[in-house]
């Protein structure tokens, strides 16, 4: 395999924002690497694949593929601690993508636009140059090399290391960090347009449990707890327990585990010949933990920034902060308002969980709009009402 | 010392995430922890999704 000993960019990490930088910038005709560890672009696959129909589209100018798409789902329904359900009233369609053929194809997009794509590539350091970040240290396929670049964009996800090598400190708090397991379950009696979030502190502290279908009676069934509350019980521990308890006769055609930054904006994502995208930005949904969206976003901006830095010969850091403006146009602001709200959402107790389905079970279904629910649930936090009027929906 | 179970690692990442030390080195199927600098606050060994990271005592 070949490549140059020097490129105008070097992209670290092959996921969904990664591609979507490199695609970018490449489109821009400036020269681009991208290096991914695994042996794959796509997989293993860490994810229950969910993503917002409207903001897929927007992200890719209506470029989607129907060979990405498992499933759509119209409809939504919670489970509060007892049992309870109730059917929130989401004027969204979304999407169960297939991301292993997803991360492939966006792949694909970035290396037919000219970016270089190095597989079984591991960046193990950046090289600085007068203390000026100026290229990495890589082991491909077991031999180290030295490839030098004017700009790195790191998007090396949930275990990014590119942003603390070059001084910017991503390092997640517990709180911060969802801790999941996922299993996808075949044989499940299922609707195939709906999707069910569970809701309990006792099961998912500071988290939540989701059934989210495929087609073919099969589902991504997972859980995601906050890591401030996982040292009793692992993720995989309880969602042995879940699936043993709601879906004892399925089989399990697949087990993964991961972690999911749901932070508040990092107060820094950029520096001089740096940016940093995706979950290695920790950008992902914080009430949600949708990250597929907001770092396909990010690695677009990023990627035509990074490209206008190379042909205005300008890499400081106060040319690349137009990044951050532009992330924070796009979702950095609104990432704020989940984080408060999500911080009041983490405080109810199932009790207050439970009273909040029983007051909601018995107004009209078309009335239980996600405002309704979050007015009730938040009866004695009246200031969050205020960004939640503010916020549209969560699972964007 | 923080030792590895490799047979129950998925290589997930989770905890090199908030490893305030970032001494938690990931490759593909391979994780080693720089144990000069690691200051044994467990932070991994909690976060860890399969508790596959656990403390022992050394002599
Ligand atoms: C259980 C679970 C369920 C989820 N469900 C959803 C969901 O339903 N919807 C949603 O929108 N989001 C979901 N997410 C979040 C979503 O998966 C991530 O936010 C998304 O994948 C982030 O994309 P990324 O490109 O930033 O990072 P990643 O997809 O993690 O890609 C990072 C890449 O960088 C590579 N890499 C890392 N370090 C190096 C290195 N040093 N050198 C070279 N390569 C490196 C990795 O191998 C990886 O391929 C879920 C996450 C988990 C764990
Ligand atoms: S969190 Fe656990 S499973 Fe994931 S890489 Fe670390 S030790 Fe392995
Ligand atoms: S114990 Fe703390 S410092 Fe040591 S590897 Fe784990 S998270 Fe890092």
């Amino acid at each position: 395999m070949s490549f140059k000993d020097s490129y105008d960019i070097i992209v670290v990490g092959g996921g969904p924002a990664g591609c979507m930088a490199a695609y970018a910038a490449a489109k821009e005709n400036v020269s681009v690497l991208l290096l991914e560890k695994d042996r794959d672009i796509g997989s293993p696959v860490r994810c229950a694949e969910a993503v917002g129909k409207d903001g897929l589209e927007k992200i890719l100018e209506d470029n989607i593929n129907p060979r990405w798409i498992a499933a759509t789902i119209k409809k939504f329904q919670f489970v509060a601690p007892d049992g309870t359900v109730i059917f929130p009233q989401v004027p969204m369609t979304g999407y169960v993508l297939h991301r292993k053929l997803f991360d492939f194809d966006l792949g694909l997009l970035a290396a037919n636009s000219g970016a270089k794509i190095v597989t079984k590539a591991y960046v193990n350091y950046l090289i600085f140059e007068n203390d000026r970040i100026s290229g990495v240290h890589v082991r491909i396929n077991g031999v180290q090399h030295i490839i030098k670049s004017n700009i790195i964009i790191g998007a090396d996800g949930v275990e990014s290391r590119v942003g603390r090598w070059a001084g910017i400190d991503t390092t997640v708090h517990m709180k911060d960090m969802e801790t999941c397991a996922q299993m996808t379950l075949a044989n499940l009696p299922l609707d195939d347009d709906t999707c069910v979030f569970y809701f309990s502190q006792k099961r998912f502290p500071g988290g939540y449990g989701w059934v989210f279908p495929k087609g073919n009676k099969t589902a991504n069934v997972g859980l995601g707890i906050s890591g401030d509350r996982a040292r009793s019980d692992s993720a995989s521990a309880r969602l042995e327990s879940f699936v043993h308890d709601h879906f004892p006769d399925a089989s399990i055609l697949n087990k993964t585990v991961g972690g999911v930054p749901c932070a508040n904006r990092l107060p820094k994502i950029s520096s001089e010949g740096i940016l940093l995208v995706g979950d290695a930005a920790l950008q992902a949904n914080p009430i949600s933990g949708g990250g597929i969206a907001t770092g396909m976003t990010a690695g677009k901006i990023a990627g035509n920034i990074a490209a206008s830095a190379i042909k205005s010969d300008n890499i400081s850091a106060d040319f690349l902060k137009r990044y951050e403006k532009e992330w924070d146009t796009a979702c950095g602001n609104a990432q704020k308002r989940y984080y408060r709200l999500k911080e009041g959402i983490r405080k109810l107790s199932d009790e207050q969980l439970n009273k909040t389905a029983h007051v909601l079970k018995d107004i009209p279904q078309k009335k239980q709009t996600l405002v309704k629910i979050f007015q009730t649930a938040l009866i004695k936090q009246p200031g969050l009402l205020v960004d939640i009027m503010k916020t549209l929906n969560p699972f964007s | 010392m923080i030792l590895l179970h490799d047979n129950k690692c998925d290589f997930c990442g989770t905890c090199v995430g908030v490893c305030p030390e970032n001494c938690i080195d990931l490759g593909e199927a391979e994780l080693n922890i720089d144990h000069q600098i690691c200051t044994m606050c467990y932070k991994c060994v909690w976060i860890c999704p399969v508790e596959a990271l656990f403390a022992e005592k050394v002599k």
